[in-house]
């Protein structure tokens, strides 16, 4: 039987990495898009009179107050799971197990405070979603792109437990986990801006 | 006689047909077929509907069949079907089943993720489906139904977006050694940049849908409630979103032509950039816009910086793509010139589609103008027909093309060459008499209850001609390709002659498609080892 010349040994394909990085980009897109129509909106929105800024958009309520410390926290914790998350990935390259499990776990853990940190907001805002076009938008922002945070509070899990359940040579999987909390970080930073400070 | 090897075992395994094997199926070439199978159907009952609305509007006085409230769900549900239902299933099912073969890996890239695509995808679809029937469509009364079908609209979305995520990550990574991208057989690289284009666009619908879904729920201050729908995501039902979808249709034009003429593409390079000409529309979809040239009829050096202003995304956005969709026709031209070319059912199931879809596409360019008065006529759905039905018919082409190589058997090219000829007669007749009507002021969305000079009746019987004809050819394509998939003549490992690696493993391959990796040594690897074995010095 003829055959083709046989292939040296296939160059590392790092499709992981390559999937995360297009799994990234998609969801960067929703929220860009997202924050696209929200900005159309704000736009939109009629004049009205404020009592301290004089005439504004009639888009937020006067009387829903955004509590600032909690939002400016979510995206300090953003950057430091990313910086988690990277560590991960060095100690990885070292063999270092112990700091390894210990970056994930700490990843784990502000994640889970951001995801706290979101709750908090919603609570202290009061907002209902069947109040106006602001309230219903708020929270399909902010909970889309909460779906996000859990989806690499679940991308951290399968990591650690596959790292540290022996497949310590896969560093490649932790340089994909890191990339994708770059890419959250980044798809946060208008979410935090536009919703929350620009209001 | 295969050219490389393959596994032992693979053969006996790949013959598991069970019902719990299809259901859990890691293989692409079994999801691939799971998707064309799936928009095979989806393409029927959308076409059924779509002669339906026809009929209905041939008289416009009063309803035949339909109601005035059911005309509307029947007309989305049409478009839905088409579009989502249809023409993204039958290419990204080309795409998930050729491209690894294409690209010599034995796999698709998550495999398990292209597959998980397909039954949210199909989740989706039926749901939304069913949504519609209960009247909760867009601009439907069941309250409940419009979430569900707005939730539904959600799940296609994502299981679309997960396939297209497969797609992209395999070109990137599964080539085989020495397969340089821009070395990639082009139906591989048009399924790349059109994943790539859908990864990009589908997010924005996604997002957009979830806005509606809260704001329907909650509160329908925001978006128009249920009347809204239409409004907000009708972008993803209409030109130029549909152009991305046909953007791996270029594809198998591109790989057909070349392997029907036993020659090499002329220009290889101009045709990477006649696809990427077509994929501008990407900024259109991801914006949601539909650009316009708001001239109104002044004169051109009235204010002649904003209408420079005003031309130049108009250019980018409308007009490229149409130079695009030339490109490809006169590099297919170019390639047929040089030698005779065979004259078999792929070759002209791909250029006649090729034609509505620049038909299509060309027309589109008018609509955007509006001095000609088109916005709102039924003029878009003219050319909404012409490039889905010709979006279609590549998709036809590449069935019969790819079919002996998916399901080892024949399609007569006899029996198939007369439907690509009925095809491209019921593309014309089915969009050029809408465009006409668009002219005359017929409404778009509407199916009775206008009025205009002119012969009316004639220009919808002529739609409804079309449209029944184009039933009729789907009707008969599938009954043929069933009668030959499953009992037709056997077809050898390379058919066509072909110059790319997916035909040079078995018919149907292998589980694994090949045992061992090609080396790549230019765009026609499969062609060159041929002639090398040819002269000699093969191995």
């Amino acid at each position: 039987m003829l055959a083709l010349p046989a292939a040296p040994q296939p160059a590392p394909r790092r499709q992981v990495f390559v999937g995360t990085a297009v799994a990234g980009a998609a969801g960067m897109m929703l929220i860009g898009g997202m924050m696209a129509t929200w900005l159309k909106f704000r736009a939109d929105a009629p004049v009205r009179e404020s009592m301290k800024r004089g005439l504004i958009k009639d888009w937020m309520p006067e009387k829903v107050i955004v509590p600032e410390i909690a939002t400016n926290l979510m995206l300090i914790g953003f950057f430091v799971v990313c910086v988690m998350a990277q560590w991960a990935v060095y100690s990885a390259k070292r063999n270092d197990r112990p700091h390894t499990g210990l970056a994930l776990s700490v990843s784990a853990l502000m994640t889970l405070a951001i995801l706290n940190a979101q709750i908090f907001i919603w609570t202290q805002m009061g907002v209902a979603a069947r109040d106006g076009a602001f309230h219903s938008m708020f929270y399909a922002a902010t909970g889309a792109m909460m779906a996000l945070l859990l989806s690499g509070l679940v991308y951290t899990a399968v990591a650690a437990f596959r790292y540290l359940g022996g497949r310590s040579k896969d560093v490649e999987l932790l340089s994909a986990h890191a990339l994708y909390w770059y890419f959250l970080t980044v798809a946060f930073c208008p979410v935090w801006f536009i919703v929350y400070v620009q209001k | 006689m295969s050219l490389i090897e393959t596994h032992q075992n693979s053969q006996a395994h790949a013959s598991t047909s069970s019902v719990s094997a299809w259901l859990t199926t890691a293989d692409h070439k079994r999801v691939g077929r799971l998707f064309i199978g799936s928009g095979l159907i989806a393409l029927l009952a959308g076409l059924v509907l779509a002669v339906l609305i026809a009929f209905e509007r041939i008289n416009a006085d009063s309803y035949q069949i339909l109601s005035e409230n059911s005309a509307t769900q029947v007309l989305a549900t049409a478009r839905l079907l088409l579009t989502f239902g249809a023409v993204i299933p039958l290419l990204l099912g080309l795409a998930i089943a050729v491209v690894p073969l294409q690209l010599g890996a034995r796999s698709i890239a998550f495999p398990r993720l292209a597959a998980s695509g397909f039954w949210m995808w199909l989740t989706g679809l039926g749901l939304a489906i069913a949504a519609i029937i209960g009247n909760g469509g867009p601009g439907g009364g069941e309250s409940d139904l419009v979430d569900l079908y707005l939730a539904s609209s959600v799940l296609l979305g994502l299981g679309v977006l997960l396939a297209a995520i497969s797609i992209v990550v395999s070109v990137l990574t599964n080539r085989a050694p020495g397969m340089g991208i821009l070395r990639a057989p082009l139906f591989a690289w048009s399924s790349f940049v059109g994943a790539l284009a859908l990864v990009l666009a589908m997010p924005v619908l996604i997002g957009t849908t979830i806005y509606l879904y809260i704001d329907h729920r909650y509160a329908r201050l925001g978006f128009g409630g249920n009347f809204g729908v239409n409004r907000w995501i009708g972008w993803s039902l209409s030109q130029p979103f549909t152009y991305l979808l046909a953007i791996p249709a270029l594809g198998i034009v591109l790989d057909v032509v070349p392997t029907m003429n036993r020659s090499r593409l002329a220009q290889r390079p101009a045709a990477f950039v006649a696809i990427g000409l077509v994929s501008i529309s990407v900024l259109s979809a991801v914006t949601q816009t539909t650009v316009t040239l708001p001239w109104e009829g002044a004169k051109f050096l009235d204010n002649a910086g904003d209408k420079i202003a005003d031309l130049l995304p108009f250019l980018l956005l409308t007009v490229l793509p149409v130079l695009g969709l030339l490109g490809i026709l006169g590099l297919s031209l170019l390639t047929l010139k040089s030698a005779q070319p065979r004259v078999a059912a792929p070759l002209a199931f791909v250029l006649l589609g090729l034609l509505g879809i620049l038909e299509g596409a060309a027309a589109h360019i008018l609509s955007g103008i509006e001095d000609a008065g088109l916005a709102g006529t039924i003029y878009e759905a003219g050319t909404y027909v012409a490039v889905t039905f010709g979006t279609v018919m590549i998709a036809f082409g590449g069935i019969c093309y790819w079919g002996p190589k998916l399901w080892g058997r024949n399609i007569p090219d006899k029996a198939a060459i007369p439907l690509a000829l009925l095809g491209f007669v019921a593309t014309l007749l089915g969009s050029l008499p809408y465009m006409v009507a668009g002219f005359a002021d017929q409404p778009s969305g509407l199916v009775n209850g206008f009025s205009y000079s002119g012969p009316q009746d004639l220009w919808n019987i002529a739609t409804c001609g079309g449209f029944v004809l184009m039933l009729l050819v789907t009707v008969a394509f599938i009954a043929l390709a069933l009668k030959s998939f499953t009992s037709g003549t056997t077809a050898g490992d390379d058919p066509w002659d072909g110059s790319t690696l997916e035909w040079a493993t078995t018919s149907p391959p292998p589980v694994e498609n090949f045992a061992a990796l090609a080396v790549v040594g230019s765009s026609s690897p499969f062609a060159d080892m041929k002639s090398s074995t040819s002269t000699g010095k093969g191995a």
